[in-house]
């Protein structure tokens, strides 16, 4: 019974799409159209996270064609708690565009829809064509949220970001195919251990998880994603930050444990560049004066920690990469939800046109601080807790460079955060912001010129809020999503249980 | 060998219109690109067995593998999708130059 439900998180947000386009209801209707896929994709997430959490792998072929045959849709507790963590966000992200107005735009809500339809289809698909055909649907809503939605720049980013995008997934589809020459299939549990036995298959899978590195940014092949995210509306950015790079993530973590069952010939390669990837991009924040590009060179060197767990490939060092994947998508959507919130009111995010928001409005200062902190890894946030697992996963595998570099990127993280806080939350006011161009400063166009600086409106200071609770919860009552991320390793490790599942025997 | 020197070929071409600047360019080669790819799932599948995988026409041994032309269409259709999108940012803004402000 359960197992056949998989297909809602799919099929419910397309259908909340589809009604999108027709329905011409008042805006209350649209909304709620909006906002209820996301939150009842929440509420599976959840349960589907109590139902996994001792390991149970469920499986169902759509269609219920043969085992073998069938393209399945499988979760285990790793799938669940990302498929809560993404509606979640999801979910946050729709509010916060519901307060800042972009949710009005035709077609937002219908893309916002079809765009988780499409993440929570690719974390639960277990045949990588099918995976393929998820981030594609991913994908084409997010060519047109990028280059409908943001600031002056956004067609150029929206040129740079399809290009990338389409090439890289010839790239994925490249590979796919050759893994099909190599093995005859392309079903994860077939393919399971494949690439472990056969060089030839570990080519093809090898150029697949090159596809979702790039996707993944990481570094050197991650310079797309700074210039592109930094030209959408924060709403939009916030949303991708949490989803797009974090998808392709979860892709490399179960690809790389199922067909090269951890294999450790491999693994100094991922060691080598997910190094760089931390320290590269934590230095490309160094010279960024505005809040969201600083932010955006922070989640590449994050993201360098979060592989960091499968390139280790020990059972606390994916424990720990697992924990980090989940803290992340929430810190960074948190922190650009809240300087999205100032750049939406003060109609710029240049560090040197804000300042003294801290005084005026310390909500949002609060908001900031406890996000900023959490990912510099200050406890008690999550991030604590998240880094020191990983510094403890590199002390047992005896990286010590690894282990050095993650403590020296961690120092420098908190000096950007430092950098952020004292340029707009600290000094003094500048005397009047002036936007950057019209179509950011949005509802507040008219009132940015006068002499009393705006208030950031409540509505749109809650989305970050929540999510900065979120991260203080977790890092007070980190042993909860510890429990579930050791479970999630234990499943990557063993991959008996998932491959039995998918294969029905 | 034909098939191989053909997708060769053609991702050379691609390749080398992608690194132009003009938009429309980038979009012809990726096009170019896509279809070498979908010519090496062809491939994938095996060129050697030609018979329709339909009804009563081919037996398993002779009948063509039918997955990689699934895997082929579905690919075509997303690539045109795309292409399409790709043409009409190309025609927003100024030119087609993908260098300066669109």
């Amino acid at each position: 019974m359960i197992p056949a439900l998989l297909p809602l998180f799919v099929g419910v947000p397309l259908l909340g799409a589809g009604l999108l386009v027709v329905v011409r209801g008042p805006l209350w209707v649209r909304r709620a159209l909006l906002l209820a896929p996301s939150t009842a994709a929440m509420l599976g997430g959840a349960g589907l996270i109590w139902l996994t959490r001792d390991g149970t792998v469920y499986a169902h072929n759509v269609g219920l064609w043969q085992d073998g045959i069938a393209i399945p849709f499988v979760a285990d507790v790793f799938s669940a708690l990302m498929l809560w963590t993404t509606s979640l966000l999801a979910l946050v992200c729709s509010l916060f565009a519901v307060a800042t107005g972009d949710d009005r735009q035709s077609f937002f809500a219908p893309l916002v829809l079809v765009l988780t339809a499409g993440v929570s289809g690719a974390l639960l698909t277990a045949d990588i064509f099918n995976m393929f055909v998820f981030i594609e649907v991913m994908l084409l809503p997010s060519y047109g949220l990028l280059a409908m939605l943001g600031a002056l720049g956004r067609l150029r980013a929206g040129r740079i970001y399809v290009t990338v995008n389409l090439l890289t997934s010839t790239i994925f589809l490249a590979g796919v195919a050759l893994v099909y020459a190599a093995a005859g299939t392309v079903h994860l549990g077939e393919l399971a251990g494949a690439a472990h036995e056969s060089p030839m298959v570990a080519v093809g899978m090898g150029v697949v998880i090159l596809a979702l590195s790039i996707k993944a940014a990481v570094v050197p092949v991650h310079g797309w994603l700074t210039r592109t995210y930094p030209g959408a509306s924060p709403a939009i950015t916030a949303l991708f930050s949490g989803l797009h790079t974090k998808v392709a993530i979860y892709a490399i973590y179960r690809l790389y444990a199922l067909v090269f069952d951890g294999d450790a010939k491999f693994l100094w390669i991922g060691v080598v560049a997910f190094t760089l990837t931390m320290l590269i991009g934590v230095m490309g924040a160094v010279g960024e004066n505005t809040t969201r590009s600083i932010l955006v060179f922070h989640m590449i060197s994050q993201i360098g920690y979060i592989l960091l767990g499968v390139a280790l490939f020990t059972e606390l060092g994916l424990m720990a990469g697992i924990f980090y994947l989940i803290h992340h998508m929430i810190v960074k959507a948190s922190l650009f939800l809240s300087t999205g919130a100032i750049e939406h009111t003060h109609g710029t995010g240049a560090l040197d046109r804000l300042g003294g928001i801290a005084r005026r409005e310390p909500l949002i200062g609060l908001v900031f601080m406890g996000a900023a902190l959490s990912l510099a890894g200050l406890p008690p946030f999550s991030g604590f807790v998240a880094k020191l697992s990983l510094v403890l996963a590199a002390v047992e595998s005896q990286q010590w460079t690894v282990m050095a570099v993650m403590i020296a990127v961690s120092l420098i993280t908190l000096m950007s955060m430092l950098k952020i806080w004292g340029g707009v939350f600290w000094g003094k006011e500048p005397p009047v912001a002036e936007p950057d161009d019209t179509s950011t400063a949005g509802a507040n166009g008219g009132s940015v010129r006068t002499a009393a600086p705006p208030r950031i409106r409540t509505a749109l200071i809650l989305p970050g809020l929540m999510l900065t609770v979120a991260t203080l919860c977790i890092g007070l009552g980190a042993e909860l999503l510890l429990d579930l991320s050791a479970q999630a390793a234990a499943n990557l490790l063993d991959t008996s249980t998932y491959v039995e599942a998918v294969l029905g025997r | 060998m034909t098939l191989a020197i053909t997708i060769a070929i053609m991702t050379a071409g691609g390749v080398y219109l992608m690194l132009q600047r003009g938009m429309v360019r980038i979009v012809l080669g990726l096009l170019l690109v896509g279809h070498a790819v979908n010519l090496l799932i062809m491939s994938a599948g095996g060129v050697f067995r030609r018979d329709m995988p339909l009804l009563q026409f081919g037996t398993a041994l002779t009948a063509a593998d039918p997955l990689p032309q699934a895997f082929v269409l579905t690919a075509i259709v997303i690539a045109f999708s795309i292409a399409i999108y790709m043409l009409t940012l190309a025609a927003s803004g100024g030119d087609d130059d993908t260098e300066g402000n669109p």
